[in-house]
């Protein structure tokens, strides 16, 4: 009796012990839209996670579990879910598609916090939200496009017609009309974040079409290798394609989530978490520019310069005067979009002759 | 090269994956076997075919090792179903789950590595003929393979005896186990020849249409090819017709995106009216018809009832046990 006592109590003290050791142990957990090896937009979360991991102290401190190629709607919820079930102290949802699924779980797990990059919607007060200024990069492209374009027509690959890819083209399009008041942008439509072939028939068409520019709002280096074989020039996404494009790729916008990953979840651990909705750009480091490349040395310090400028504050891409693509005035002279309105940016600026699917 | 040239060949590039699969999977439904696993072993004959092209630098020995790779991966599909007679459309789900997951674990070494590509041949003479000399005699080898392939298949299934047993395997297995026909056997073949076929089209993906292993880069293909096996009522030919058709609805769609209205103003009043309209269309649904238009054309060819039941594999997904 007395043997099993003792054996019950050494039990309950080492699962006393477990259940410490793993307190004192975060985990956080990411749920992807693509493949962390699509070279692109999950890739670039997962290397954030990775890095955080890391700089807090490895393996032994932070716990990492993901989800791949989650598609984005009912089964999202079940991710989640699952996620907040099995003990994440903090979930990263990195797409715009998980919004309401992402808020709907945080309602039945109050003690979890979650993040949600891209999206607007906060309705719980563990419901944190993130993004960058990518639109920033995007306007230093226009800068390029244009100066290096001998058609003045450049072709955008675009995914889906939410704010944020609205404000990419947008945003491209008045960097290049800074250069060159009627340069013409060709925008399509793959209804996809990632499927390289469809990326690629979308770069065989615009080029097929006569542009001499490809930019791309999609995840995979497909568009890249495209532009590559027909010889003309591109803009690489989310992480640098130079190996794609070695004599292709002009820049690249680098999303770098590492530096916020190690801030959100170590608030986690230190149990100073809140709720935010941040949405940081080039000046805060988490929109970074790939080296200038394949490119004459004034377009080069155009790009720079435009690049220094947004990074220091001084000049926003959204400053007046700027029209609406009905003729309609936006912005006026000088006046800066607030962010609210970015955020659920849903019509194009002048200039761009493309119908924005609704 | 010419616009409507451009346009034919890149069709023909994003037809070729999915009719190499889809004829595939033909051979396989015909032999009376449903193999729901196309996309799991397109996967593993991509993932393959680049790293041995990698490996070697020649892309011939990466298209022959991702076939390889296919067929093998086909043959586990073959014991589960065939000889230990499990439920063949959970053992195919498994496959395409297993593929997915096995591939992205082989090829995380190749993710961000430029390939080798399959090069498009070159007839001097011929290929520089204007019009037709790139699309008959330029293309990559992959689309003279999948144009082979489902010409032989058409001769081999209604052409000769052994087509004639493997169809009859797949109407009545218990008719043909009684005259004596290995049906078992027959139907390992057919399910290596799917498997072959499905690594061929995997290979074409990291080989010719985007030479690149990116994971899940089949993105659906293996999905829609069996899709167009059912839909094309199991006739080779309506294969070939619907994987162009879905191909170049594809690329029509993307065009009509890409090109601004201004492009066009010099249209005349009508014809512009008309273009305007078609812009006009959301771009969600321009990319949905594909696969709307390509059920509709080919469910209108197979409306024939009774032609489609005669071409309808009676045993298609029952297994079989022999009598001992």
């Amino acid at each position: 009796m007395k043997k099993t006592l003792f054996a019950l109590a050494a039990t309950t003290a080492m699962l006393v012990a477990g259940a410490a050791s793993a307190q004192d142990k975060a985990k956080a957990c990411f749920i992807y839209v693509g493949p962390i090896g699509d070279f692109g937009w999950s890739y670039q979360h997962h290397q954030g996670a990775l890095e955080m991991q890391e700089a807090l102290g490895g393996p032994d401190k932070v716990e990492i579990a993901y989800l791949e190629s989650v598609p984005e709607g009912a089964d999202a919820e079940r991710a989640i879910e699952r996620f907040a079930r099995s003990g994440c102290g903090i979930v990263f949802t990195t797409s715009f598609g998980y919004m309401d699924a992402t808020n709907k779980v945080a309602a039945k797990f109050p003690d979890v916090k979650f993040e949600h990059a891209t999206g607007f919607k906060r309705e719980h007060p563990n419901v944190a939200t993130y993004n960058s200024k990518f639109h920033e990069g995007r306007y230093v492209q226009g800068v390029i496009a244009a100066k290096m374009s001998e058609k003045g027509v450049a072709g955008y690959i675009a995914s889906f017609p939410i704010p944020e890819v609205v404000m990419g083209i947008n945003a491209f399009v008045l960097g290049a009309q800074s250069v060159n008041p009627d340069f013409k942008v060709k925008v399509v439509w793959a209804n996809t974040w990632f499927d390289p072939g469809k990326e690629a028939d979308a770069a065989k068409v615009l080029i097929d079409q006569g542009v001499d520019i490809i930019t791309q709002h999609t995840d995979s280096t497909a568009p890249m290798q495209v532009a590559s074989e027909r010889g003309i020039k591109a803009f690489g996404q989310a992480s640098d394609m130079i190996k794609f494009g070695p004599e292709t790729q002009l820049t690249s916008i680098i999303d770098d989530w590492g530096p916020y990953y190690i801030e959100r979840v170590k608030a986690v651990m230190d149990g100073t978490w809140e709720q935010h909705d941040i949405w940081h750009g080039m000046k805060e480091g988490h929109v970074v520019m790939a080296p200038y490349t394949n490119m004459p040395d004034d377009v080069k310090a155009a790009a720079a310069e435009t690049e220094a400028k947004i990074k220091s504050g001084e000049f926003n891409p959204f400053t007046g005067p700027i029209m609406k693509q009905d003729g309609s005035e936006w912005l006026k002279d000088g006046e800066v979009a607030a962010d609210g309105v970015l955020l659920g940016l849903n019509f194009y600026v002048a200039g761009v002759d493309d119908q924005l699917p609704q | 090269m010419g616009m409507a040239e451009a346009i034919l060949l890149t069709i023909a590039t994003a037809a070729t994956p999915l009719l190499l699969a889809a004829i595939g999977e033909l051979v396989v439904e015909r032999s009376g076997v449903l193999n729901l696993g196309v996309e799991g072993m397109m996967l593993m004959g991509a993932v393959v075919a680049f790293g041995v092209a990698l490996a070697t630098g020649s892309a011939w020995i990466g298209v022959v090792a991702g076939a390889l790779a296919g067929m093998a991966f086909s043959l586990l599909f073959g014991v589960l179903a065939l000889t230990l007679v499990t439920n063949q459309v959970a053992t195919g789900l498994a496959l395409t789950l297993l593929g997915i997951g096995l591939s992205g674990m082989i090829g995380v070494a190749f993710v961000g590595q430029p390939g080798v590509k399959l090069e498009a041949i070159s007839i001097p003479g011929l290929t520089e003929l204007p019009l037709v000399g790139r699309l008959l005699f330029g293309q990559d080898p992959m689309f003279y393979i999948s144009i082979l392939l489902t010409a032989g298949v058409m001769w081999f299934l209604f052409r000769t005896r052994a087509g004639l047993t493997l169809r009859s395997v797949g109407d009545s297995h218990s008719s043909a186990h009684a005259l004596g026909i290995k049906v078992i056997a027959i139907r390992y073949m057919a399910v290596m020849f799917g498997g072959a076929c499905a690594g061929l089209a995997g290979a074409q993906l990291s080989l010719v249409y985007t030479t690149q292993w990116i994971e899940n880069m089949t993105a659906g293909r293996g999905w829609i090819a069996l899709a167009l096996v059912v839909f094309a009522s199991w006739r080779p030919w309506r294969v070939l017709a619907g994987a162009y058709l879905f191909g170049a609805i594809t690329i029509a769609q993307l065009h009509i995106q890409a090109t601004n209205l201004a492009d066009l103003a010099g249209l005349p009043g009508p014809l512009y009216w008309l273009a305007g309209a078609v812009k006009s269309v959301p771009s969600q649904f321009l990319s949905a018809l594909p696969y709307l238009a390509t059920v509709v054309v080919l469910v209108l060819i197979s409306r024939n009832r009774r032609l489609t039941m005669m071409n309808t594999p009676a045993s298609l997904g029952r297994p079989f046990v022999p009598d001992r």
